[in-house]
């Protein structure tokens, strides 16, 4: 058991690291006013994070992470390029399913972070530079995936935009977009909408349901989607190598899905990047699923790094870039370019101390 | 000494009593009809306590019961790890009901989840906020659709008249527990055309610790462990 006060200590070191490298520190509420989670997250925050009642804010939550406190810090003031750092705990609980587990996990534990907002190319390259650097002493395997790979390619599918735009809004549920995958690749059954007698009633409205039979009437026009597509799409999905044999193996998918070309030519730049860093490419994994099952808004470059042999834990340091989240948090749709990351200092003092 | 959870009242509490006079333990409800105490016949060593159906979960995971009868939905929904601190020993053939997702039947795009989601997305997009559904199944109805992967919606409480909640436009959609729809009917509510989240029906449980002491009992019921 290690002592709460070594785990912070481990923060700190890391947090300095983060200043030395023009971050300036901030410290966000712990209890966050709980609509705004809800609202990004849906009810799988809920069932994560911890909520309590304030009879004068309504609900609010234990903060589960620091990005949303801090975009919206940023958001509130901030000037571009911005370097944010932060120590502090996350409370995050646990629902067991069926069985108890033998192990809980912590529920409340110290997260490190940086987060860099800037329209500049290279920030992708200095936040993993950064982590690369920082996690070096500890043996861990680094992960790397960008889901603007994955949306480019789903965007160059040859399909009608209301599927395309179905596919994007799910691409971070292997599932659902699977589902969908595979219903567009059949021939489309015309539906026979039932007429029922029963009156009109809740929110949603008859315009709301009509527009949405008119969509489904003019998808009955639209082509299979060749499984020429998809065996692409999952050899796409497949590939997971050191960052020049994944290189490799895009480019020779970029020579018959040529509109995939200038998605790879963004992960080649950025592993030029990293190299030209002092980061050796052949170390680093490219991983095309990485994001796709990883958090939601989490639409570009993405990273972690993983104590190999530790069954259980989750990564000890993670990040990406987010500008879908700014967006949708922006409210009037003003995304702002952000990637960042965090390290769990906890999971570093047990390296530390094996 | 045994401890029984039986349900307080209602046909449940009925049905349980017959369900065991029927294997020769007759329970009965001391005194008056309001008071909640209990007395057993036909076996030693057993008293019955009546409870709230709703509490008998978390009795049995104190150990402050040994037994308890009540339904398969309350066990799942209040005990995370259910499986961990109660073990089913015997469907008793009642009380069944099923957890099910319900939409407006005006709706007539609205078919299965797959429809579902696509709604939720739609209405998410037209109106700003998740599409609402109405439950007092929270865990279990956010499981199942955590499951699908359906997105863009929230579960809103509702822990009684959940019928009506989309009519009142507190809701979109409703989650809950239904034996022959006739109330979702009455609603201008239908249920989607997929499996119910969880069939319920009245069951007999041990608490996890109690299982060497009740065995003789369930024995007597010939009831096997």
């Amino acid at each position: 058991m290690i002592a709460k006060r070594d785990k912070q200590a481990i923060g700190q070191r890391f947090l300095q690291a983060f200043r030395e490298a023009g971050a300036a520190e901030v410290a966000p509420d712990i209890l966050l006013p709980a609509g705004t989670l809800l609202d990004l997250y849906g009810e799988d925050i809920r069932a994560r994070a911890y909520t309590s009642t304030d009879p004068l804010r309504g609900e609010v939550m234990l903060r589960p992470d620091f990005t949303v406190p801090v975009v919206q810090m940023h958001m509130a003031g901030g000037a571009e390029p911005a370097r944010y750092c932060y120590l502090g705990e996350v409370f995050r609980k646990q629902d067991p399913g069926e069985e108890r587990p033998a192990h809980p996990r912590d529920n409340e534990y110290l997260q490190v972070g940086f987060e860099l907002f800037a329209h500049d190319p290279q920030a992708d390259a200095e936040v993993f530079a950064l982590f690369h650097k920082l996690m070096a002493p500890y043996g861990l395997r680094a992960v790397t995936g960008d889901m603007g790979l994955v949306m480019d390619a789903v965007r160059a599918l040859p399909l009608s935009q209301a599927r395309c735009d179905a596919l994007l809004h799910h691409v971070w549920r292997p599932g659902r977009f699977g589902r969908l995958l595979a219903r567009f690749a059949r021939p489309v059954t015309p539906r026979d909408f039932a007429e029922i007698a029963a009156p009109w009633a809740g929110m949603r409205s008859e315009a709301e349901m009509e527009r949405r039979m008119a969509r489904l009437k003019a998808d009955e026009d639209a082509a299979s989607l060749d499984p020429v597509w998809i065996a692409r799409l999952e050899r796409m999905f497949a590939i997971s190598a050191p960052m020049p044999g994944a290189l490799a193996e895009l480019s020779h998918l970029a020579d018959e899905w040529p509109d995939l070309a200038p998605a790879v030519g963004r992960v080649g730049e950025r592993a030029r990047m990293l190299s030209d860093g002092g980061i050796a490419p052949e170390t680093i994994l490219f991983d095309a699923s990485h994001g796709h099952r990883t958090m939601e808004y989490y639409d570009g470059f993405t990273f972690s790094f993983v104590a190999e042999g530790r069954a259980g834990w989750p990564p000890v340091a993670t990040g990406g870039r987010y500008d879908a989240l700014t967006a949708v948090l922006g409210r009037g749709g003003r995304a702002i370019p952000a990637v960042g990351g965090i390290i769990r200092p906890g999971l570093v003092a047990e390296l530390e101390v094996s | 000494m045994i401890r029984l959870g039986v349900p307080s009242k209602g046909r449940l509490m009925e049905q349980t009593f017959d369900w065991f006079a029927a294997r020769g333990i007759t329970l009965s409800r001391s005194g008056s009809d309001r008071e909640y105490a209990g007395r057993v016949q036909g076996a030693d060593g057993v008293s019955l306590v009546l409870l709230s159906a709703g509490e008998i979960p978390r009795e049995l995971a104190a150990g402050r019961i040994e037994l308890g009868v009540t339904g398969t939905d309350l066990v799942r929904e209040k005990l995370a790890g259910w499986r961990s601190d109660v073990t089913e020993v015997a469907s008793m053939g009642f009380g069944h009901a099923d957890l099910i997702l319900a939409v407006p039947d005006c709706w007539r795009d609205c078919e299965n989840l797959d429809d579902f989601a696509a709604i939720a997305r739609d209405f998410r997009a037209a109106h700003g906020f998740r599409l609402r559904i109405a439950t007092k199944y929270h865990r279990l109805v956010r499981a199942w659709l955590a499951g699908h992967e359906v997105a863009d919606y929230q579960l809103v409480d509702s822990q009684g008249a959940t019928e009506g909640t989309v009519a009142n436009q507190t809701a979109e959609a409703i989650a809950d527990i239904t034996s022959s729809g006739e109330t979702l009917r009455a609603n201008n509510l239908r249920i989607l055309a997929e499996e119910p989240i969880l069939r319920s029906q009245a069951t007999l449980f041990v608490g996890r610790g109690a299982l060497e002491e009740v065995r003789p009992f369930l024995a007597q019921l010939g009831v096997a462990v």
